[in-house]
């Protein structure tokens, strides 16, 4: 079968934040540039991000980016490399300002400058008190950013290919990246993009778990096309999670509820965080709550048929308190958990938001891999941002507001890479004779597969899996069954079958293809999870506890490495933490308490 | 409204920026509510679906109000459904 072959300088997967990023440095370099999207980019899930972008202009009071790069490597847990994060927080104020030339509508001061406020994590002077750090577009930060960005790529004739999904990422014998094979969702017409520089910019992929706050198009496509390109994925055992989503939806319930007089209850209706927290009982903190949750959940004291989730209480309250300081809470109630909360406690559950781990990269952008004894060999080609990528900045956990500035400062910088290396005279290389066989074979084996697994309910199958497994508090025994588990889901997961066999528009092909690509972060969380025996930042182990050698259940002897899965064969290997910054001094290990 | 328009209609609805618009327009759609609509209304809810997420959130929630009254009748049957 022949294949339509559109050539490009650079092909970039995704237009969210790091990929409109990435793209205004490759379009205003003059190089010719596709960024394929499966929707509008003004509705990638970047829109969701509300807090704001963290950098320490000062505009309110004195700040300064080592005090940045604090905060940053200690919400980490130490996990991040500091040569990334001093990159990144060195970098912030440059990418802010260029933000705003490009028309972002920052908040402002009275004297016109961008107006700064607090943000849980944030501190001044290396960890003293507060300071007003982010920078925000009222609470539609993202929203904003993406409309800026948008307009600017409009500007420089960045070529969008929009309702498109890339499929799988073309490599030759030598490893090189020659771009994607990807589907025109109005036709159902696979196409090569055959590409010098090929950026991935993907997101998340926060629907492997069954409580998430991400949307439904976070199904972590460019993890899965690394994944199945040989590419591993780097220490993604961290997500971070929210301890009260509406049990099944997703939706936040915000902490506030909870400040209001909100009461955790289990199945006996018992308020159990006078248990695990006598004095702070439902204002522990997050993780504090999150872990009691899971710990009723797993002990059978959860609610519902399935035992899964906790209830938030506020039916003691004053109704008219609930609708004055609470906007909202009974409208998602009604909406997303089918409960008039002024009459009956809604169901929660610790819920996921934010994926520390993926496509491992250099400060650059550029992706790298183990090869011949060097484990970050840069593979030719290939540059990753954001969310999906590993620099790694995030460590163990992320501070509230560096998502946003991740995915600019790795955006840009994938894109100043690929520039440069286009510059430095890297070629089209040929594509391979099988350039698009894996891709057409897994669409005929979709297509034509009779008495395969359906969709929906191996996806469900995965993410109660997840979720049961490897969610916010996790236990040895849990985790080991859990990867017997996933690896049946897999053997589903590679056996799908699709009823709908049209070309146009066959959303039901489309999810099955997303499918392939989560299950392909879903096996390398929980292999990954169940390998590291130490708690850390998101990943806290009830058999890695806290004690006086091992502070928060952390043992830097032994698990101060980045682990890297190998979807090859399903092996775990590690990599150094690179503690040395670029220019100043590191930031010393010490237990990491707030 | 023909197969590919629906299902163009529905990849728009399900895919959304924002996870409280999947759940809610998916579930809109695939509890069949669409198929019972006249064709007017049909129209309606595709410009709904067309607009920016947090617009539509806010009609939907109750936090903005619409003048247009076949996209306030809309906004009521999703908010019922």
């Amino acid at each position: 079968m022949s294949i339509p072959v559109l050539k490009f300088d650079a092909v970039i997967v995704g237009a969210g934040g790091a990929g409109l990023r990435s793209a205004i440095q490759l379009s205003e370099a003059g190089l010719k540039t596709a960024v394929l999207s499966k929707v509008f980019p003004t509705r990638s899930h970047t829109v969701a991000a509300q807090g704001g972008v963290a950098a320490s202009l000062g505009n309110s009071e004195e700040d300064h980016w080592t005090w940045h790069m604090y905060d940053t490597v200690k919400g980490s847990d130490w996990l991040g490399d500091q040569d990334a994060i001093e990159f990144m927080c060195k970098k912030a104020n440059e990418v802010v300002v260029e933000l705003e030339h490009y028309g972002m509508p920052f908040d402002r001061t009275d004297d016109g400058k961008i107006y700064q406020r607090p943000f849980g994590g944030h501190m001044s002077n290396f960890g003293e008190k507060p300071v007003r750090r982010s920078c925000a577009a009222a609470d539609r930060t993202g929203h904003a950013m993406l409309h800026a960005m948008y307009q600017r790529n409009v500007k420089a004739n960045t070529q969008f290919f929009v309702e498109w999904m890339a499929l799988d990422l073309i490599r030759d014998e030598e490893g090189h990246v020659l771009g994607v094979t990807a589907m025109e969702m109005e036709t159902g017409q696979i196409v090569i993009f055959h590409a010098r520089a090929t950026i991935f910019a993907t997101g998340g992929a926060g629907r492997i778990f069954y409580s998430s706050t991400n949307a439904f198009i976070n199904t972590g496509d460019g993890l899965g096309m690394a994944a199945r390109a040989g590419i591993p994925l780097e220490d993604m055992e961290f997500w971070q999670f929210h301890p009260t989503g509406v049990a099944g939806a997703g939706v936040l319930i915000t902490e506030g509820v909870r400040g209001e007089g909100g009461i955790l209850r289990n199945s006996s209706k018992e308020r159990f965080m006078e248990r695990y927290a006598p004095n702070a009982k439902d204002l522990a903190s997050r993780d504090v709550v999150s872990r009691a949750m899971a710990t009723e959940i797993k002990e059978g004291r959860g609610c519902g048929v399935n035992k899964d989730y906790v209830l938030l209480d506020i039916t003691h309250l004053d109704p008219a308190t609930i609708m004055k300081r609470l906007p909202g809470i009974h409208e998602i109630g009604l909406q997303f958990a089918g409960v008039d909360c002024l009459k009956e406690p809604l169901p929660v559950v610790p819920t996921c938001h934010y994926q520390m781990g993926g496509i491992p990269t250099h400060y650059s952008g550029r992706v790298v891999a183990p090869k011949n004894g060097d484990v970050n060999s840069v593979v030719p080609g290939f540059y990753a941002g954001g969310e999906c990528a590993c620099a790694s900045v995030h460590g163990a956990n992320r501070l509230g507001t560096n998502s946003l500035l991740d995915l600019l400062v790795f955006g840009k910088s994938a894109g100043d890479s690929a520039v440069e290396d286009l510059k430095a005279g890297r070629a089209h290389r040929e594509l391979p004779k099988d350039v698009a066989d894996k891709t057409l074979a897994r669409i005929s084996a979709l297509d034509n597969r009779k008495g395969g697994a359906n969709v929906h309910e191996t996806r469900l199958a995965m993410q109660r899996t997840m979720q049961d497994h490897a969610g916010v508090f996790r236990f040895g025994d849990m985790l080991k069954q859990g990867v017997e588990k996933i690896l049946e889901v897999e053997k589903a997961a590679r056996q799908l079958e699709i009823k709908d066999k049209s070309m146009a528009w066959n959303t039901a092909r489309t999810e099955a293809l997303e499918m392939e690509n989560l299950i392909e972060v879903a096996k390398a969380t929980m292999i990954s999870a169940e390998a590291r025996k130490e708690s850390r930042g998101a990943h806290v182990r009830d058999d890695a506890p806290d004690t006086a050698e091992f502070p928060n259940g952390r043992n830097d002897k032994e698990w101060l490495k980045h682990t890297l899965f190998s979807p090859v064969d399903n092996s775990i290997s590690y990599k150094p933490v690179n503690m040395q910054p670029l220019t100043v001094e590191a930031v010393a290990l010490k237990t990491r308490s707030y | 409204m023909e197969r590919a328009n629906y299902e163009r209609l529905r990849w728009r609805c399900i895919r959304r920026a924002l996870l409280e618009l999947d759940i809610t327009l998916t579930r809109f759609l695939d509890g069949g509510e669409f198929e019972k609509l006249s064709d007017d209304q049909q129209q309606a809810f595709v410009e709904l679906a067309d607009m920016e997420d947090y617009d539509l959130w806010d009609l939907l929630t109750g936090k903005a109000e619409i003048d247009d009254s076949r996209l306030a009748h809309m906004v009521a049957l999703i908010r019922k459904s």
